[in-house]
């Protein structure tokens, strides 16, 4: 069976600083990953480069077994098709309002017509725990927590195969990131998609993950079941898990 | 020694590399404008934001430069007799010259400013990058419309500008000068060529397509935050009105080529 996405000897540098240097990634159909790591690792980047928002120095990216890692215009808008992704601030597009948002691919991506669109951003909502009312609001008008709910129906409103989670819980209150990660399982438990998704919060990598990476200096330098990250035997990993100021992890003040 | 000349080195490399990124944004932008999908309704909306919207400014900046470019010629000919001459030069002034740079000078300051911080805001909070997994081409879905919208609302605007200019200059001339006003029309006609208000209309388009591309590509590249899209409405502005005076020049020199 081929892997759903595939990262090999992936590479990317910003002048001098090398950022990826050589990540190797399977990502197995139906799965959950979760990338953890400090900031400033390159988590983003490696989301960034899978999407074609970056463009890898070296290496090679496999979608569905298809190499992905250079193609553009209508061949990348196809492959895009099949990703959802959440913001970590929600990317809102401020100027449409909420359903609008939601429909956003449906009509731009795929042409579907604007009042079924609407129906079916309507549905999505619903399925975050969103009203009707706030269909029609302005994403300026919502709370944080909302407005990663709308993020949320965004990224699953066209039923994608792939959904990207960058930061899902960050910057929510406790009980809002658990309701969020309740939504992150259940939603992608029923579109049946395989998820990617980064975060330095243990708690929600824990819970949203069947599988861990850890990324560290531009490599992967653990991966394992979400269930053995507790006995990795990788003092990096222990450090990071635990929280520990000290260890072999020297955070770069200066950066 | 040796720092000196890197120094110099590192100009001319960041000087070519921007030319060579507006290039390629230009040629994006270009390419966009005629393949598939094209956003007819975003194109309507933008050209009511840039041209209808950007009416009124550009109406009473031609009005008052067609003013006093009325009183300028009067006080000028007096000198040596010729201010009769100022219907004429009003109308060549205004079709030619001052309609067309006035009104790209005050759209490079309204809409290029405006283009840079909302483009620049949609890259800083990542509403860009979302339009990617949405599987549409943000240069498609934000450059070309506001291109296309500038180009067609250009001339528009400078043809109603060239009117309002000759009428501010008409105004002056008939209540302030004691010009005939018949006769002040009837030289106006008579002497405008077809040529001054068609080369003012093609200069028009042109600096419409160097606002919205500058808007646009200033926003596409801003950095880090609120003041990486200030910098970058900054540079809009700056960029496309030294770019409008250059590009006078040379389409000047081109179109009135003996």
């Amino acid at each position: 069976m081929t892997a759903k996405i595939q990262l090999i000897g992936v590479k990317k540098r910003f002048g001098p600083k090398v950022v990826l240097d050589g990540v190797d990634l399977t990502i197995e159909k139906q799965s959950s990953l979760v990338i953890i790591g400090g900031s400033g690792t390159g988590k983003s980047v490696t989301i960034k480069s899978i999407l074609g928002i970056l463009r890898p120095d070296e290496g090679t990216i496999l979608v569905d077994g298809e190499d992905i890692t250079h193609i553009g215009g209508a061949a990348r808008d196809k492959v895009m098709r099949k990703f959802g992704m959440l913001f970590q601030g929600g990317a809102l597009f401020d100027s449409l309002p909420v359903w609008e948002n939601v429909a956003f691919g449906l009509i731009q991506g795929r042409g579907v017509a604007r009042a079924q669109a609407r129906d079916i951003a309507i549905q999505k909502l619903a399925k975050v725990g969103l009203s009707e009312d706030v269909a029609f609001l302005s994403p300026a008008e919502l709370s944080g927590g909302m407005q990663k709910r709308v993020g949320l129906a965004r990224a699953i409103a066209a039923d994608p195969e792939i959904i990207f989670f960058d930061e899902p819980t960050t910057g929510l209150d406790p009980i809002m990131a658990d309701i969020i990660n309740d939504l992150i399982i259940s939603t992608v438990k029923d579109v049946g998609a395989t998820a990617l998704s980064i975060t330095h919060d243990m708690v929600s990598a824990r819970k949203i993950s069947d599988k861990i990476a850890m990324l560290y200096g531009g490599k992967i330098i653990w991966q394992g079941p979400t269930g053995d990250i507790d006995h990795s035997g990788n003092p990096y990993v222990e450090q990071f898990i635990h929280g520990r100021a000290e260890g072999p992890i020297k955070m770069a003040v200066k950066a | 020694m040796m720092n000196f000349l890197a120094s110099i080195g590192r100009a001319v490399l960041t000087v070519l590399a921007h030319v060579g990124r507006l290039a390629q944004f230009t040629g994006q932008a270009l390419a966009g404008v005629v393949s598939p999908p094209i956003y007819t309704r975003l194109i309507i909306s933008q050209m009511i934001r840039i041209g209808y919207f950007s009416l009124p400014v550009v109406g009473l900046t031609a009005f008052f430069t067609g003013g006093v470019l009325a009183l300028q010629i009067y006080l000028g000919g007096n000198r040596f007799g010729a201010e009769a001459i100022v219907p004429q030069v009003v109308v060549l002034g205004i079709t030619r010259e001052l309609g067309p740079v006035i009104a790209g000078l005050m759209i490079a300051g309204r809409v290029a400013a405006a283009i840079a911080a909302e483009i620049g805001t949609m890259k800083v909070t990542e509403q860009i990058d979302a339009l990617t997994t949405l599987a549409t081409n943000p240069i498609k879905y934000l450059v070309v419309p506001r291109v296309v919208a500038a180009v067609i609302c250009m001339p528009i605007l400078t043809a109603i500008g060239d009117s309002i200019g000759v009428l501010g200059g008409y105004v002056v001339s008939v209540y302030n000068l004691d010009f005939n006003g018949t006769s002040y029309l009837k030289n106006t006609v008579d002497f405008a060529h077809q040529d001054d208000i068609t080369s003012g209309l093609i200069k028009a388009a042109v600096f419409g397509f160097i606002v919205a591309l500058m808007g646009c590509y200033n926003g596409f590249n801003s950095k880090g935050g609120a003041q990486g899209v200030g910098n970058a409405t900054t540079n809009a502005v700056v960029a496309s009105s030294i770019l409008i005076l250059a590009a006078d020049y040379v389409l000047t020199a081109l179109l009135f080529h003996k």
